[in-house]
């Protein structure tokens, strides 16, 4: 065998602790941040995008549509620019309520799992009235809750944080006791209080389905700000963007009722965007969905 | 190897410091679980301070419910559990000083290495600087050194079972409890932890209880084999096995230990067939 050419010799000899046996991450080439491979996958929806738009743009124009029946993507990027005052302040009052809202889900919904975890009783007790809330639908008790409340800003707020909070609250339960039963049984082992149990092992182990929950409730709050406002209607200078759109509506100013639309879809897209961020740079040590970004 | 009744003396290979009173003591335990199936019934079993023991038996022999009780992860549905040696508190129950390794690592896969040998010492509320130099130790003593920052995942199957192991001897337990832990691994790594555990045991002579389904398994690490059966569980026969340590690669194909291997083999075969 004297011709088979002699491997290399290995720099660290094997010393038991099979090192060698570590898995292998490949490195791949990155261009601004991206491997090589993602590349198409943002380029094709970019580029579908742009014949779609430009495609709106030559219908409107070639048929001759009436900008208050369809206005196309040109004149709505001018009327954003030109409307840029009154929408950007729409705009601000719409993610003030949806932060506050997604801020008291998250911790209202946190705190109330952990509550009834701790004890059986009184999730049985309480879980029911969670899901009432849930299915209930928020235009239909957004009324009564202007009516009762007074102040329209609460009243909005606490509207989208119905809409929010349920699947904050149901995945975190569902995390908190999805914690491997051999990592109890250690606990158990080691004599650890209910606090050390909930520190170091139930909360880590929800935080995969708390930051699950996140991302859906994060697009909620949104829908559940703008539906209270649609309900609420209200005008006056604390308006949001849905009040906007149905001031656009009667005045029939259709491109910037689209300016209003285009600003709502890209402010859920950017809490996508921000809950995603999130649950990646949380579990990307250990989690095998951000791991294997697939966030 | 020879056999002999559970409660009598074993004679030692000049090794286990021998105590008049057993580590745990083990007194006509069964179990019984809700469903109705007898897990173990009338188990007898001394374990002595510093000794090696195995529990072999075929899967279903409640060899790991054993273990489990001897732990205090479940109460005996009859019978008693006593640490005559050990501290008890004030309500009685005795402070067992165990450290309990998995058949599956059971590491926390958001923590580091370093972090999850640390847990038991974290749990007790040591501080922080003597927990981590503790658990540097012994992550060194299992071969792991340099890996305290890795993760779970980016270990393989044979440096999760060390770290296990890390875990459980970071608070210097009188008594390793361990559940079948290498049966998941390949042969290769299987060996050379066996030899590494057998080292660390030589060293450091903490009491083992070492549960296994594999006769060659138990033959090479123990001093003392204890056979199960199941249906239910019981104990069969308790065989001193007095080859020399340390035992090495040699001693896996000296004659010795084909002998003792057949002779456990065979005590094993009547065990299943009673």
């Amino acid at each position: 065998m004297s011709h088979v050419p002699q491997a290399a010799p290995m720099m660290v000899p094997h010393d038991g602790t099979d090192a060698e046996a570590r898995p292998v991450f490949a490195q791949e080439r990155r261009v601004f941040g991206l491997p090589v491979s993602a590349w198409p996958g943002v380029i094709a929806p970019v580029v579908i995008g742009f014949l779609a738009l430009a495609a709106w743009e030559a219908a409107v124009r070639l048929n001759g549509i009436p900008h208050y029946i369809l206005p196309g993507p040109l004149l709505i990027a001018q009327t954003l620019v030109s409307d840029w005052e009154t929408l950007s302040a729409s705009l601000l009052i719409t993610l003030r309520i949806t932060f506050a809202a997604l801020l008291a889900a998250v911790s209202v919904g946190v705190a109330l799992a952990i509550i009834f975890t701790q004890s059986k009783w009184l999730e049985k007790s309480l879980f029911p009235y969670a899901v009432i809330l849930q299915v209930t639908p928020v235009v239909a008790i957004a009324p009564l809750i202007i009516i009762w409340v007074g102040d329209i800003n609460l009243s909005l707020l606490i509207c989208a944080w119905i809409v929010a909070f349920f699947p904050i609250l149901s995945n975190t339960i569902l995390g908190l006791n999805s914690a491997d039963h051999n990592l109890i049984n250690l606990f158990q082992l080691y004599r650890a209080s209910r606090w050390q149990t909930l520190r170091y092992l139930r909360l880590p182990a929800a935080l995969p389905y708390f930051l699950g929950g996140l991302k859906i409730s994060g697009g909620l709050a949104l829908i559940g700000a703008v539906v209270a406002e649609f309900v609420a209607g209200s005008g006056g200078s604390a308006s949001g963007l849905a009040y906007r759109i149905l001031e656009s509506g009667y005045r029939l100013q259709i491109p910037r009722m689209f300016a209003a639309l285009l600003l709502i879809s890209l402010t859920g897209i950017a809490i996508f965007f921000a809950t995603s961020t999130i649950g990646y740079l949380a579990l990307r040590h250990w989690h095998e969905s951000a791991v294997k970004r697939e966030n | 190897m020879r056999a002999a009744a559970s409660a009598a003396p074993v004679a030692d290979a000049g090794l286990v410091r021998q105590s008049a009173r057993p580590l745990v003591s083990i007194r006509n335990v069964s179990k019984q679980f809700a469903n109705g199936t007898v897990a173990i019934r009338g188990v007898d079993l001394d374990i002595r301070q510093g000794e090696f023991v195995s529990l072999l038996g075929p899967s279903g022999c409640g060899k790991s419910t054993l273990l489990r009780i001897i732990a205090g992860l479940g109460n005996p549905s009859a019978g008693t559990v006593d640490w005559p040696t050990s501290a008890h508190s004030a309500t009685g129950e005795a402070e067992r000083d165990l450290g309990f390794v998995f058949q599956d690592p059971t590491l926390m896969p958001w923590a580091t290495t370093m972090r999850n040998v640390m847990l038991p010492l974290t749990l007790a509320r040591a501080p922080k600087r003597v927990a981590e130099a503790r658990a540097a130790e012994m992550l060194g003593l299992v071969g792991l050194k340099g890996f305290e920052r890795a993760y779970p995942r980016e270990l393989s199957g044979g440096m999760k079972m060390r770290v296990s192991i890390a875990r459980a001897l970071v608070t210097r337990p009188r008594i390793l409890l361990m559940d079948e832990p290498f049966a998941a691994l390949d042969e290769i790594t299987r060996h050379k932890l066996n030899d590494d555990l057998l080292e660390l045991w030589w060293h450091t002579r903490f009491t083992t209880v070492f549960v296994t389904h594999s006769v060659f398994e138990s033959v090479y690490l123990s001093q003392r084999i204890v056979v199960m059966a199941a249906r239910p569980g019981r104990v069969m026969a308790d065989l001193a096995n007095d080859a020399s340590y340390p035992r090495d690669a040699l001693f896996r194909t000296s004659a010795e230990y084909a002998h003792l291997c057949r002779a456990a083999s065979e005590t094993l075969k009547k065990a299943i067939a009673a």
